[in-house]
This record gives structure tokens, sequence and C-alpha cells, in this order.
């Protein structure tokens, strides 16, 4: 599903170029759960962003689905975010003013879906999560791990193929990181290509494979499953 | 994703920051309705003006003597043997459309009693002359009816003269003199202001004949003329012209009608009004301002939500939409209660003033509204144009 051919992200910051992603290539599989670790700053969000069509690379390729990303069309790249993948953020980003049941119609409203419909999808995503209780309840009104499932139930509401996930659990307490893993790992056994980046050892432990990067390089691939002293030294001494 | 949707979209975001909003659309609803009030007043006040000139005789035909030009003064000394009291007997006796006419002498001479005296336009006329013209009379009578041929020593005097002259005594009934002619003075009109160009209260009538013999004169300075009907104008100056040309042969006379005078007022008044129109949306174009300042505000203080919004898929024409149609909203919003603050504030008005007729006119209030409309979004594009070039990936950055 994804393959990634020496791709590069440099910044111009003043004089010199800071390269928050150099040389990275890598295959992805469609239905794989991937963890993706490295210390703070080494370029996970920079890399995730690219994946998801939020960001190009300067140089090198990315293919999604067979077709090389960084050449699309702004619409073709808006289509490709609106309809395959689903983001999930550390601080959510639901819109305070919309109540669970709004923020999850929110993709369906630009992708023109009709009323009904949308609140029937939205009602079926936030079930699935657990929140059918809470749909018509502000973000304000909901706990940080409630708010998370608000958020998943938003990225997965359009049936993406890919989901990807940014420290999702970053601003949670070890329980309620526990129960969103739970759900992105029961949505991942359906078939959703998951790719999640996480400080945390344990997280990182449950995925099949583990991509680790270290000042924008992949410097590591690990099978997950295995117990990994070796993720849990190098994340603990990046987390803030 | 249907436009109503997106007012809906756009409307939940504006009650986000209600005071913001509120003040914004304070802003345009002022300029709208300055400008519709302004237009009132200004349309009120031609109606006003045309209404009373309408109220002095619309029905008014004048026949001047040669080929002049519309704006009035003929020449006192040339184009002297064209108009005849003959001509003057014909047309108000062979043209039945014209229900009363009156000549017109005018010379100026001053006015004695005893030892005071004053210098002021002396009008020779006939009796008709005080109902084409709508004249009335603080005491005694105006010219006795009869042979315009006749001439006689009546003399009726403005208020101002008979002031000027007698103070507080009785004029009536007194001996002054004109010039070398001696008159007995019949009436005193009562105030009337300026009209057809000459002040009313500072002049003197006296019988048509007796002012051609005083001042020396073959010719009238005009024939008034008082139609029936508004609508037989036309005619009457067709039927007065061709009339006037047979009797005169080769010799042409000039025959204008009120109307003419009223339309130009009328469309100088019209042009005021634009003006006052078009100063008061000035104050629209800073309430653009304010407009755009909200937006900007609310831009950046959105930025995560513009970069949620990408990335779940909404495309830049959406975003733009979205940031646009808020615009758009909180102008048309101020653009809809400027109307109510305008139309109650000239409501108001004619309450305190109940003879002023000033209505907001419905084009003002269609143009008004449009115009807030569009000054929300001419000014919503700049904003909206700054949401859509945002990088996600920044917008997304933890704040
Ligand atoms: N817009 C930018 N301009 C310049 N440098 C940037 C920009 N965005 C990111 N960087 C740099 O790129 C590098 C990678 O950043 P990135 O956010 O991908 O790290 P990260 O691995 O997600 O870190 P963290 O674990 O703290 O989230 C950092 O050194 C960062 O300073
Ligand atoms: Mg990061």
């Amino acid at each position: 599903m994804i393959e990634l051919d020496d791709v590069w992200r440099t910044y111009p910051v003043g004089e010199v170029e800071v390269h928050a992603v150099r040389a990275v290539s890598a295959r992805i599989a469609g239905g794989e759960h991937a963890a993706l670790v490295g210390p703070s700053g080494s370029g996970k969000s920079t890399l995730l962003h690219i994946l998801g069509c939020l960001d190009r690379p300067t140089r090198g390729r990315y293919l999604f689905k067979g077709r090389e990303v960084g050449q699309l069309a702004e619409a073709e790249r808006t289509r490709l975010r609106r309809h395959d993948i689903g983001f999930v953020f550390q601080f959510f980003h639901l819109l305070p003013r919309l109540t669970a049941l709004g923020n999850v119609e929110l993709p369906m409203l630009f992708a023109g879906v009709g009323r009904e419909e949308r609140r029937e999808r939205a009602a079926q995503a936030l079930r699935r999560v657990g929140l059918e209780r809470r749909a018509h309840h502000r973000p304000d009104q909901l706990s940080g791990g409630e708010r998370q499932r608000v958020a998943i139930a938003r990225a997965v509401v359009m049936s993406p193929s890919l989901l990807l996930a940014d420290e999702p659990t970053g601003n949670l307490d070890r329980s309620s990181g526990g129960e969103v893993m739970a759900l992105l790992e029961e949505m991942n056994r359906e078939g959703l290509t998951l790719l999640v980046v996480t400080h945390d050892p344990a997280i990182a432990a449950r995925a099949r494979r583990v991509l680790r990067m270290d000042d924008g390089r992949l410097v590591e691939e690990a099978k997950g499953g295995s117990p990994s002293p070796p993720a849990a030294g190098v994340t603990g001494a990046g987390d803030p | 994703m249907s436009l109503l949707e997106m007012v809906a979209f756009a409307a939940a975001a504006l009650r986000g920051h209600r005071l913001r909003a509120a003040l914004s659309v304070a802003g345009v609803a002022i300029g709208i309705a300055s400008v519709v009030t302004l237009t009132a007043l200004g349309e009120g006040a031609r109606s006003y003006v045309v209404g009373e000139f309408a109220a002095l005789g619309s029905n008014l035909v004048i026949v001047l003597p040669g080929k002049v030009e519309t704006s009035g003064h003929a020449p006192f000394g040339g184009a002297e043997r064209e108009l005849t009291l003959d001509d003057y007997r014909a047309v108000a006796q062979r043209v039945p459309l014209v229900r009363r006419a009156a000549p017109l002498v005018v010379g100026s001479e001053t006015v004695r009693w005893g030892e005071r005296g004053r210098a002021v336009p002396v009008l020779g006329t006939t009796a008709e002359f005080a109902e084409v013209r709508r004249l009335r009379l603080a005491a005694g009578r105006f010219l006795s009816p009869g042979d315009p041929d006749q001439g006689g020593n009546e003399i009726v005097l403005g208020v101002k003269l008979a002031r000027e002259l007698f103070g507080h005594a009785n004029p009536l009934g007194e001996a002054v003199r004109v010039g070398a002619w001696r008159f007995r003075v019949v009436g005193v009109l009562a105030p009337r202001g300026r009209s057809l160009g000459f002040d009313f209260d500072d002049l003197a009538f006296v019988p048509a004949r007796t002012a051609m013999r005083m001042f020396n004169r073959a010719s009238l300075f005009r024939i008034l003329l008082d139609c029936h009907r508004h609508e037989d104008l036309e005619r009457v100056k067709r039927e007065v012209t061709t009339l006037l040309a047979d009797r005169h042969r080769a010799e042409a006379v000039t025959v204008i009608t009120q109307d003419a005078m009223i339309t130009a007022f009328s469309s100088i008044l019209r042009a005021l009004t634009l003006a006052l129109a078009g100063i008061a949306s000035v104050s629209l174009v800073v309430a653009g301002v304010g407009i755009m300042n909200v937006m900007l505000v609310s831009v950046s203080e959105r930025r995560a939500e513009v970069g949620l919004l990408k990335a779940v898929g909404a495309s830049n024409g959406q975003v733009l939409t979205a940031f646009l149609v808020e615009a758009a909203l909180l102008s048309t919003l101020g653009g809809l209660v400027g109307l109510g603050i305008g139309v109650a504030l000239v409501r108001g008005l004619v309450e305190v003033f109940p003879e002023f007729p000033a209505v907001p006119p419905p084009w003002a209030m269609a143009a008004a509204l449009v115009l807030a409309v569009v000054v929300g979004i001419a000014f919503g594009v700049w904003p909206a144009r700054r949401a859509t070039a945002m990088d996600p990936v920044a917008a997304l950055a933890r704040r």
C-alpha cells in the first residue's frame, strides 16, 4: 500500500537546511500494524504528514496504492485525504463548538454526504467507539480518552484504508491510552492499515512491526511481539 | 456540501465569538442605517419641493416674447413689439383649455407716500393674476376686473412695501405716487415670498394698461396661463404657439410650462440624494474593514481548525467558501439590522414632522442590502485566502 523510495523532507532555516526526513525507504503492506518510534525531533511527525498527503517530500518518491502522490494535483490529494486516509492527533483537534456527533459528521459534510446518511453513519461510528451515550456532548464535556475516541470515530467514518495516528495516547493516562489502542488494534484486525507514532515502548511492542527513526533516518526495523528493551532505551530519552 | 450546510457551518462558527461578531454587525448596521435614512431624507426633500411647486400651479403656462432661453429673463429693452394686450386677449378668449390668463408688464419705479419712498418693481397686470398665481391678500382686494385696456389708478402693495411706507398706519384708501402718477391703494398682499423671480412682498401691482403707459412699453413682459388640467399643458402649449404664430406671422414667441422647472429641480435634488447616499456609503467601507479585522482574528485563532478541515478532506475551495460565507453572514445580518434601524428612524421622523414626506425609497433599500453583502464578501476575501493558503502541517502543530 505504501512505498517510500529515498524520501527527503528538507526545511530551509535561515542559511542552513534542516533535514527532517532523510533518505527514507520503506514499504508498508495493506492491513499492517506498524509503530513508528524515535527520539523527539527525529522526523516521525514529518514522515507521517507526508504519508497523509498533508505535506510533500522535497525529494524521492512516495507511492500510495501505486500512485505517485508527490506528483498529484491538490484536488486529487484532497480526495485521498477525504476517502483513503484517516488522521488521529495527540491533541484530538475536535472543533469545540460542535457536539461529538457533529465532529464525527465533519468529514462527511465536506464529502457531500446527505444529512440523513451523515447522522446515521456518525451515530454508528460513535457506537463503534462506545460513545453513543455521549453523542450530544461537546468536547469540553468529555474526558481525554473520550475525546480521542471521538477523534477515532471521525477518522474512520469515511472508511479509509489507512489510519495515521500521531501519539494518540500521548495526552492520556495509561488506562484510557490502553482503551484507545485496543480500539485501533481492533480496527486493524478488521483490515485497516495502522501506523502509530509513539513514545511508549509498551504500545510500540504491541505492533507487529516497529520502525525506528533517528535524526531523520530510518535506522532500524524490528519485529514486534518480541520483548524490546532497546526501544525503551531510545524513547525514554526523548520523552518530554 | 450544499450552500445551506455551508451557511449552517459558518453560523455555528460565528456563535463561537459572539461579541466580536455582534460588533462588526453593528458597524455594518450603522452604515446601512445611515444610507437608508439619508436617502429617505433626500427623497423626502425632493418630493416635498416638487409637491410645493405643484401646489403653486403646475398647470401654469408662460408665454414669452421672442425666442429666449427657457431660463427666463427676457431682455427688458429688446424684442419690444412682440407681445401685445391684443395677443393676451386672443389667447385668453380663443384657447378653450385655458381657464384664466393674465398679462404681465414689468417696470421699476419709486413708490411714494408723503415723505417716504421706496424703489420697487412695479407689475402691470389684470384681476386674473391673483387667481393664476393663487395670491392671497392681507387687506382690501386685488385689482378690479374689467377690460384690460381700461387702465385705472388702483394699486396693490406687497406686504413689505406697505410696511416700509405706512408703518402701522392703514394704507387702504390712501393715495400714493408712482413716479409722476397718482394711485389709490386698494389692497395689501399676504406674505408670499419669491415667485417667478420677483419678491412678491416688495413690489406693487397696477393695471396693465396703466403700467404700459407709465413705462412707455408697447409689449408685454409675459402672458401667464392657467389650464384646467395638468394633462392639457402640452396641448395648450401647442395651440398658443400656433395662435400666436398666426398673429405674429414671422415673429416667434416662446411658450414654456412649469413642468420643465419641476423636472429640473427634481433631478437636482435626486443628485443631491445620491451624493448623500454616497457619503453614507463611506461608513460602509469602514464597516467592511471591521469585518476584515474580525475575520483575520478569526482565521488566526482557528489555525488548528483550518488544518484539521484540510486533514479530514476539505478542499481549498471549501475552506475559502466557509470563511467567505462567514463574512457575508456578518454583513448581511448587519444590512438587515441597519435596514430595520433606518426604516424605524425615518418612521420616527415622520411621526415628529408629519408634513415631511420622508420614505426610504425601495431602490435605496435594495441597493443598501446588496451593498452590505458585497462589502462583506469583498472584505472577507483576503482573510479567507489566508486561511486557504495556510500550511496544514504548521496549522495543526501544537499551539
Ligand atoms: N516547519 C519547520 N521548519 C523547520 N524545521 C522544522 C519544521 N518542522 C519540523 N522541523 C524540524 O524537523 C525535525 C523533525 O520534526 P518532527 O516534528 O517530525 O519530529 P518528531 O519526531 O515528530 O518529534 P516529536 O517526537 O517531538 O513529536 C525537527 O528537528 C524539527 O525542528
Ligand atoms: Mg511529532
